[in-house]
């Protein structure tokens, strides 16, 4: 039987000791001594989130495959055990081998949203690999970094060795294959990166500097050599339905955040809404056959023992055989006590049949997210949601019995006026209104629930707001203000409930997310003046950022509430996603005008993504 | 039908609770195609209790769960089926038919076997093995037992069926098990340290639960033993 890395003491002290024991059903589990290559694969938050991640399970199943590569994977340790591995000097071990993190060839890192970036720390720290990237030498291992977060990598660009820009399933091989002959040949670690840094998508930024100009803003960005490349193209796989896909997903033994069977449906998004990142980087929008998805739904549900079964993409509705794929799981798999979970779907009266069948209507709520609480703010955010969608669908859900409604909003998009800001206030009475004019008093069961959530806007790079200037912590808290006093004022206040998010974190996000490589320095002092899970509100200490942004010599403002002009060089330009910065800048002008863009299916606003050759751009030309 | 199934839980999956064993064995049931029954109703679940959760950092030999089944398999076809999804550390050891009058295993637990020894470096500095037989000899056993509101004392001698050293200086104990009497083998061992006048270090030992026993008149059965293997 394996050794645990932790003693028996250690793991009935802490809280969920499954976390760290590994062994979960279709875990992988390898002879060390008949592999080349040792991969950990990293999600830098709790057990419990990073297990509920698709991207890991593709990869952790991709490298697998392999039979020459032993993939393993580790999360970030809780502050509980965090405490006690740093007083006893544990160093932090991969869950399968239990092996420490240390002794294996590569670490990667995948970064899904800024506020892990102490997490980061955190794993480079506990497993006593130097947390600079220049530092480590060949006892160390290759630090990689992927996800979304790494279509801006330079605010961790000091702490990778090197970032892969782009789907997983494209250059990984070439990668892995690239080390196993490095290793063989005997090399030092800056040969193998110098290597790496020739297969496309890959981005190794100790090769790379950034020159600023007196405003503070980027001059140059320059390889320091001449044999790596000066961009770097994001990697895509463009025929998205060969893709090996995990069969047998690894099954916790503690409830994680998402339970179940995972279907993804389709990559990237037609839709083209200007605040969203993910609809511009993961163009263009490529469908996976049903027949495949069928397939796949039989096989996994079969190995896994799930008891659910979901579908994943940026927009479902979107999806051209949706509705042949939801009666076949229902026709397939509901009889067998398999519950069918939906996402958010546009509410139509095909979205309200499904629903119907598959969910208890009494507990169950709908969601619409129209974004902003004015049409003239989503003709500027191009989200195409009228008003009209909105209270179609729910006097229909309405008649159908269902009585919640959640409402999602932003505050501070740009142009945002105190009209719009209302108009969230508004639209929520509105939809209260037509519960009770739509339901006879003799069939309520009750109020109707209206829950309006609103998160502040943070500016993204590589969507047409990164030249936009973001709120401050004071402007966005006083949006909120505004919304809650203006539904405090109206008659159906009682029905409607308002939340709104934190805005110091938010502000955060916003310096990470289009943040420089200066960043960085005040990242490390944060993390080691004890900054830890910031995603975490009650580990998340804003005075301590702000010391470490001032310390370090930094303006906040510098990097959130300037507005961009249009000659600026972005950290980030080097990068690219297929889409042009002319087409987002055109995009940002449109929306200065409030002219909506037709999404893709409707009439191509050639906005670069068709360079890949595939997808959604070239559907009705085959 | 009913079905009684046996399995133990060995080595990292002590640290797996009780409720998680109770989600693993409801997805290895799927993952193995045991033909188990549904309640009905929006969200139907399995028809399936456990006799006796066993606490974290425990391992077992005799864990017992109940289940409703549509259709008859081999016994020796279902054991083999769910040892095929097993992870590392369960493993199960029967699948029994009961009869249709049986009473599930929650109620029926009277009983338990224990095995309990020190962990490396926790076993008291004293010749403790000498003292056990005078520990269970006294007539009266008390100890202190704290709910949330009060504290009484009680005697679990009347608890204790038996206890007695092994080799390799393990205990072994029959305790008084269920949900009326049920006395866990750490208070025995409180206990014991108390008496012999040693400390025992929090987590200082390791428990193994053996058996789960019905009462059958003036017997006690293992559970297994209400049930009868399915042929072919």
């Amino acid at each position: 039987m394996r050794k645990l890395a932790l003693s028996d003491e250690i793991l009935m002290t802490i809280e969920k000791p499954a976390r760290y024991i590994g062994n979960e059903v279709n875990s992988v589990t390898k002879d060390p001594d008949q592999i080349d290559i040792r991969f950990c694969m990293c999600f830098p938050d709790v057990y419990e989130i990073g297990m509920s991640h698709l991207g890991i399970q593709i990869l952790y199943d991709l490298f697998n495959r392999r039979q020459d590569t032993w993939c393993e994977r580790v999360y970030s340790p809780w502050v509980d055990l965090d405490r006690i591995m740093r007083e006893k000097e544990i160093p932090l071990f991969a869950l399968e081998s239990q092996d420490p993190v240390k002794d294996f060839d590569f670490l990667g890192i995948t970064i899904q949203y800024e506020m892990c970036y102490t997490n980061i720390l955190q794993i480079l720290d506990l497993s006593k690999i130097p947390l600079i990237a220049r530092d480590r030498t060949d006892e160390d291992p290759i630090v990689i970094g992927g996800g979304p977060c790494t279509y801006n990598p330079e605010p961790l660009a000091d702490f990778f060795d090197l970032f892969y820009i782009g789907e997983g399933e494209t250059v990984y091989d070439q990668l892995l294959d690239t080390y196993k002959e490095h290793r063989k040949n005997g090399g030092s670690r800056q040969d193998f990166l110098l290597r790496a840094a020739q297969i496309p998508g890959i981005y190794v930024p100790m090769f790379y500097e950034t020159t600023y100009l007196e405003d503070g803003t980027v001059d140059k960005f320059r390889p320091v050599r001449p044999d790596v490349p000066e961009v770097i193209e994001k990697q895509m796989a463009l025929n998205v339905n060969p893709l090996p896909y995990p069969m047998k997903p690894i099954v916790p033994f503690i409830k994680v955040t998402q339970d179940r069977v995972v279907l993804e449906i389709q990559r990237g998004c037609i839709r083209g809404c200007r605040f969203c990142q993910a609809g511009m980087l993961y163009r263009p929008t490529r469908e996976k056959d049903l027949e495949v998805l069928k397939q796949y739904a039989y096989e996994m549900l079969k190995n896994t023992g799930h008891e659910e079964i979901s579908l994943s993409s940026l927009s479902s509705s979107d999806y051209s055989q949706l509705e042949e794929l939801v009666q076949f799981l229902i026709e397939e798999f509901k009889g067998q006590g398999i519950n069918i979970s939906l996402p958010s779907l546009r509410i139509d009266s095909f979205s309200l049949d499904v629903m119907s069948k598959v969910q208890d209507v009494r507990k169950s709520s709908l969601t619409f997210a129209p974004e902003a609480g004015s049409q003239r703010l989503r003709n500027v955010i191009n989200k195409g949601l009228t008003e009209e969608d909105i209270l179609n669908g729910a006097r229909l859900a309405f008649i159908g019995g269902w009585n919640r409604v959640k409402l999602y909003f932003m505050l501070g998009l740009p142009t945002e006026t105190e009209e719009d800001i209302r108009g969230i206030a508004h639209l929520s009475e509105k939809i209260a209104e037509l519960y009770y004019e739509t339901v006879p008093k003799e069939n309520r069961s009750g109020k109707c629930q209206i829950v309006a959530s609103t998160s502040f806007f943070v500016p993204k790079p590589f969507t047409p707001f990164q030249w936009a200037r973001m709120c401050t912590k004071e402007e966005f808290l006083d949006k909120a203000r505004t919304v809650n006093l203006e539904i405090k004022n109206q008659l159906n206040r009682k029905s409607i409930k308002y939340n709104w998010h934190e805005a110091d974190v938010t502000v955060l996000e916003g310096i990470f997310a289009r943040g420089d490589r200066r960043i960085g320095a005040a990242i490390q002092l944060a993390y080691e003046r004890g900054a830890l899970y910031d995603a975490w509100s009650e580990y998340f200490d804003n005075e301590r950022w702000m010391k470490a942004f001032e310390d370090c010599g930094l303006d906040v403002d510098f990097y959130t509430v300037r507005e961009r002009g249009e000659d600026e060089v972005f950290p980030w330009d080097f990068i690219r996603i297929g889409v042009t910065k002319r087409h987002l800048f055109k995009e940002w002008e449109r929306a200065a005008q409030k002219i909506v863009t037709p999404n893709c299916r409707e009439k191509c606003s050639g906005c670069g993504a068709a360079v890949y050759g595939g997808g959604v751009c070239f559907e009705n030309q085959n | 039908m009913k079905i009684r199934i046996k399995f133990g839980k060995y080595g990292a999956m002590k640290f797996i609770g009780h409720l998680d064993i109770m989600r693993y064995f409801q997805k290895a049931m799927r993952r193995a195609g045991i033909p188990i029954s549904y309640s009905g109703g929006y969200s139907p679940h399995m028809i399936m209790s456990f006799a006796s959760p066993l606490g974290v950092g425990l391992t077992s030999d005799g864990e017992y769960m109940d289940i409703e089944a549509e259709e008859c398999l081999p016994s020796e076809e279902a054991v083999r089926r769910l040892n095929d999804v097993m992870v590392e550390g369960m493993k199960v050891f029967r699948y029994r038919l009961l009869p249709d009058d049986a009473g599930n295993a929650m109620s029926l637990v009277a009983a338990a076997d224990y095995l309990v020894c020190f962990r490396e470096g926790c076993a008291p500095a004293l010749a403790w093995q000498d003292q056990l037989q005078d520990f269970f000899s006294q007539d009266e056993i008390p100890i202190l037992k704290k709910t949330k509101k009060s504290e009484k004392v009680v005697d679990i001698k009347p608890l204790i069926y038996s206890l007695e050293l092994c080799e390799g200086d393990i205990i072994s104990m029959r305790l008084s098990a269920g949900s009326a009497d049920n006395l866990k083998p750490e208070l025995v061992m409180e206990a014991f340290a108390a008496f012999s006048g040693f400390e025992l270090p929090q987590f200082g030992i390791q428990i193994h639960r053996k058996e789960l026993y019905a009462r059958s008149e003036d017997t006690l059965l293992p559970l297994e033993a209400l049930g009868e293997d399915i042929g072919e």
